[in-house]
């Protein structure tokens, strides 16, 4: 009998039974750890779900698939930013991890535009710079990166040893900005802070408000003036993004910060509106930029072709113009029936399929809409860098502790802009918008939206992965480069979702067309056929051989 | 332009580096660990190393690379990773199994001067390591040498923690085959076996980073040197060491422990390398070259020869790893080819001393540079330009900007397969080299060749 997605069901006794069975290999005390950090889903009244342990501490000696503050501040959230110039106080490691592996595209307007993201800029130190301070070497790094190529800022990132020995990064640039007159800043990142790339990308994009926000006020032509947050532009998803925006006439004012260049952070605060992509890296700069500046956020998702509809409208809906609001059903209408016939066309070949997700801060969640469009089920899913508001809902905010870890990540005290506060909305309109059931500054999380006894990982670890695959066999699993070969080894199917495999771009209506065709060639792969040799699957000889 | 702000003019950096050659210590620690049978690399830092280091192994190898980390906070940075390090341990024991923890350091382990000796043996006293299990260590402060550095200290920490001696001499070689491709040091061994010599080589990464798709996943695969073999070392003949960047170290250790002679060799990459290579292999051990190994070996001169004018006077630049990058240079020199510029990451006097004997006989002066980077090799390229670029997968941004047939080799390789199925060590090895740079050369020329003298026959 051909299954469908909707009859694979699991009772909660099995998989309760499959989560203990996973907690007895670990020592008492990790699996007192691990517990809380695995859920079997339940959702109750108003979207209440069970509590998971998230944005904790990484068990030393289990092999997790987290990276550090670091990584998660100058590789993810100043990566992409084409004009910088970012130098890595550090030894030469950090910096070369960083350089490139990501695929944030970016897309310099002529052969004249700035782009250094084909640059590694480095103080290499040495242990003299260790023993001695590192501040000379970085002050006459920042000299040189200038003398050579006159950028319009110069940004700098602390790696582990800077924190412990002391170098005041933040007073070198202080001083070269001074001297140079150009902007100069700093991230104090070390990689140590924090229990994953989150504390980084925290630390990033509060050093951008601070020292970048707000620097030009030009205001820009455009009706409707959005800003797109936590949007990265991996394998080109922000262009296709830009595209179908372009067609319903909305202008993207910044993107944080996917394709994006210094000027688009300066000015981003003219927007009207903040559209929020990835909650996770970035939910903080859209409520700091509603206080400062009086730009209400919405959360949508351009990850899935309904999702990407949806979200036109909502945006439209925002702005409240009939004229937007037809020209946004103008490009859905032109755009999905391709989706619609590849759609279909891979159902014929995927429905019934199953998944699992252990991704990022938000993709876990966002692509879960891409494999509902094929016909698959997400058996599994998990973060491997968010906290309880992307799992739970932003309702439970107000119950999260904050522990020492999260302490150590600064929380900027925002106010009015005395100038520059404007509110985009009167409070009639937020009234009548509320009204319709338009919602602001929300965010439900991915838990509310998966099934009952569907199992909710945080940070997973590689024996659970094992153990999932084990248990579930899926037809796919997504996560990242160091999980892709291991789970293709067990001849299931990986799809990266952090770099794409080289894919992309999979957001928008032209990416959901991609992903489906790419979903598509993997699940239904031949190579699963060609594990075993003849030899292998017919092991016994019977009688001699007879050449005729 | 995709390196559109690299000036012509080269001005004096003692600070900026920019486009590195060379990456941190323990990436090559860990690789290097991954050549021990069931061993689990730790990454004794925090989270981001060893997220980063899998990372590139795994783009590079396109397999598993597994390793632990000790997952510094805030705290373990002020109060020493003492603490974590034993639960690490602890869990990977429990957990994933393995035989040999190999721990290696990080700059934020250096700094804080956490004793990496102490705390294994207070794991051991606490209970931590099973018996019959061990947990070896080598310090690897990433602001000192490069990746190169810190796969010779992890080959020297085998050394430490396993080589004995029992006072029995056996007729067996140790051999150190350097920073390598697991597919060179498969032929390494097929080579020396085919001499019928009997040796130990370590670390040893073939069976472990080139594996089968078997439809299971399995944490150690066979391949790697064992703990009997490492413990063994002590009572061999002599050892080899291939490579003097990478290799040289645990050899001298051996040698100062226990007494085991070592013969210092270039990579054996290109044909007088490799000529090197057998010959003290006859020498040392005693035996005749079979004529299998004198047939490639003549396959070889046969291609050089047949070939020859396409690779006459060609200008090459490459960078890289000193071992690679030395051996290289003498292939290139064999073919009368020309290199011309050579950059190094890796620190080291010696490499451009090496480079500068190599290429006295030269008419010209070779520009060679140690703890150089790629935006000098890219300058001066600008300045005098090259037929053939070789070097890691990060050279294909000066490859497409300046148009220059590109040769990858090296680490990393991200963007393309082969290198770990097919080796560049020895004659077959070389053959494969020189099949690459004609298929470059001749693609250029079919490229540019106008069309009356578009050829069929080359």
């Amino acid at each position: 009998m051909e299954s469908t997605a909707e009859n694979i069901t699991y009772s909660k006794e099995s998989i309760e039974e499959l989560k203990q069975d996973i907690l007895k290999k670990y020592p008492t005390k990790v699996a007192r750890k691990r517990a809380k950090q695995i859920i079997i889903n339940k959702i109750d009244e108003g979207d209440a779900v069970p509590e998971i342990g998230a944005n904790t501490r990484t068990v030393p000696g289990i092999l997790t698939q987290r990276g550090c503050t670091y990584a998660g501040c100058k590789g993810v959230i100043l990566g992409p930013t084409r004009d910088l110039v970012n130098i890595v106080h550090g030894p030469i490691g950090c910096s070369f991890y960083a350089w490139l592996t990501r695929r944030n595209q970016t897309r310099p307007v002529d052969d004249n535009d700035e782009n250094f993201m084909t640059y590694c800029f480095s103080t290499d130190m040495q242990d003299s710079d260790i023993v001695f301070g590192g501040e000379g070497k970085l002050r006459q790094a920042v000299q040189e990166a200038y003398d050579l190529f006159h950028p319009k800022a110069i940004s700098i990132f602390a790696t582990c040893p800077v924190g412990l020995i002391g170098d005041d990064i933040h007073q070198v640039a202080r001083e070269m900005k001074e001297k140079l007159g150009i902007n100069v800043f700093a991230f104090s990142c070390e990689g140590y802070k924090g229990v994953s790339q989150s504390a980084g990308h925290h630390i990033a994009n509060n050093g951008i408000f601070k020292h970048v926000v707000g620097e030009d006020d030009t205001v820009k032509e455009g009706e409707y003036k959005i800003n797109l947050l936590g949007e990265y532009n991996i394998g080109g998803d922000g262009f296709e993004i830009d595209r179908i925006l372009e067609e319903c006439g909305i202008q993207v004012v910044s993107t944080f910060s996917g394709n994006s260049t210094y000027g688009q952070f300066a000015n981003c605060h003219t927007a009207d509106l903040n559209t929020v992509m990835c909650h996770r890296s970035i939910n903080y700069v859209a409520e700091m930029m509603e206080t400062k500046f009086g730009i209400p956020w919405i959360k949508i998702n351009f990850i899935g072709a309904k999702s990407t509809a949806k979200s036109l409208r909502k945006i439209a809906d925002y702005f409240g113009e009939q004229k937007l609001k037809d020209r946004v059903e103008e490009v859905i209408a032109r755009e999905m029936p391709e989706v619609e016939k590849v759609m279909m066309d891979v159902r014929s070949r995927c429905e019934g399929k199953t998944a699992m997700m252990f991704v990022g801060g938000s993709r876990a969640h966002h692509y879960q809409e891409l494999f509902n469009e094929m016909g698959m089920k997400t058996l599994s899913a998990g973060y491997e860098f968010a906290h309880r508001d992307d799992y739970e809902g932003r309702k439970v905010l107000p119950t999260i502790k904050i522990d020492a870890d999260s302490r150590n990540i600064e929380e900027l005290e925002v106010e009015q802009d005395p100038a520059r506060y404007k509110p985009r909305k009167t409070d009639e309109q937020m009234k009548a918008l509320a009204d319709q059931g338009y919602t602001f500054k929300d965010y439900k999380g991915m838990m509310p939206e998966m099934e009952a006894n569907s199992l909710v990982i945080d940070d997973i670890s590689h024996y659970e992965t094992e153990r999932l695959i084990e248990f579930y066999e899926p037809d796919i699993v997504c996560a990242g480069i160091k999980e892709k070969f291991v789970v293709q080894k067990s001849g299931v199917p990986m799809k990266q979702l952090h770099s794409y495999d080289s894919g992309g771009p999979y957001a928008g209506f032209r990416g959901a067309v991609n992903f489906y065709k790419e979903i598509d060639r993997m699940v239904n792969s031949k190579v699963k056929t060609y594990l075993k040799a003849p030899w292998q699957k017919n092991p016994e000889l019977s009688g001699h051989y007879v050449w005729e | 332009m995709l390196l559109r702000h690299t000036p012509k003019e080269i001005k004096e950096r003692s600070a900026l580096v920019i486009n590195p050659a060379k990456t941190c210590q323990p990436v090559g620690a860990m690789y290097a660990a991954l050549g021990i049978h069931a061993c689990m690399p730790h990454s004794h830092g925090s989270q981001g190393c060893c997220s980063y280091h899998r990372s590139a192994l795994t783009r590079h190898y396109k397999e598993p690379a597994m390793a632990t980390t000790s997952s510094f906070t805030e705290g373990s940075s002020v109060f020493g990773g003492q603490a974590n390090l034993i639960q690490a341990i602890d869990n990977i024991f429990t957990i994933y199994e393995p035989d040999i923890i190999a721990v290696h350091t990080t700059c934020l382990s250096e700094t804080i001067g956490d004793d990496i000796t102490q705390i294994g043996r207070k794991a051991k006293d606490d209970g931590k390591v099973p018996e019959g299990k061990y947990v070896i260590h080598c310090n690897t402060p990433s602001y000192v040498g490069s990746h190169v550095t810190g796969f010779a200290n992890m080959c020297k920490g085998m050394v430490d923690y396993f080589s004995e001696k029992t006072g029995e001499k056996k007729n067996v070689f140790n051999i150190i085959p350097g920073f390598v491709e697991p597919s060179d040091m498969e032929e390494i061994k097929r080579l020396v076996s085919a001499m019928g010599i009997e040796f130990i080589m370590f670390p040893d990464t073939s069976g472990v980073l080139n594996g089968p798709l078997t439809g299971h996943f399995s944490m150690y695969p066979e391949g790697g040197v064992t703990i009997e073999q490492l413990k063994a070392t002590g009572d061999s003949t002599g050892t080899l060491a291939l490579g003097d960047t990478a290799s040289s170290l645990a050899a001298k250790t051996l040698d100062t422990k226990f007494k085991v002679p070592c013969e210092i060799l270039d990579l054996p990459i290109g044909l007088s390398a490799t000529d090197a290579f057998i010959d003290t292999l006859r020498k040392v051990a005693g035996v005749p070259v079979p004529d299998s190994i004198t047939y490639e070996r003549g396959q070889m001169v046969d291609l050089i020869s047949d070939m020859h004018q396409y690779f006459y006077g060609k200008k090459v630049a490459l960078f890289g790893d000193p071992d690679q990058l030395v051996s290289l240079t003498r292939f290139l020199l064999d073919l009368d080819m020309k290199p011309v510029h050579i950059v190094t990451g890796t620190p080291g006097k010696k490499f451009e001393k090496t480079i500068q004997d190599l290429t006295a006989d030269l008419p010209y002066t070779v520009n060679v540079k140690e703890s150089g980077d790629m935006f000098l090799l890219h300058q001066w390229i600008k300045n005098e330009p090259v037929d053939l670029l070789i070097g890691n997968t990060y050279g294909k941004y000066i490859a497409r900007d300046e148009d220059i047939p590109f040769l990858r080799h090296g680490f990393p390789i991200l963007d393309r397969v082969g290198h770990s199925y097919f080796p560049t060590v020895g004659y077959k090895g070389g053959i494969r080299l020189l099949e690459k740079i004609l298929d470059l050369l001749l693609d250029r020329i079919d490229r540019d060749a106008k069309e009356e003298s578009f050829e069929l026959v080359l």
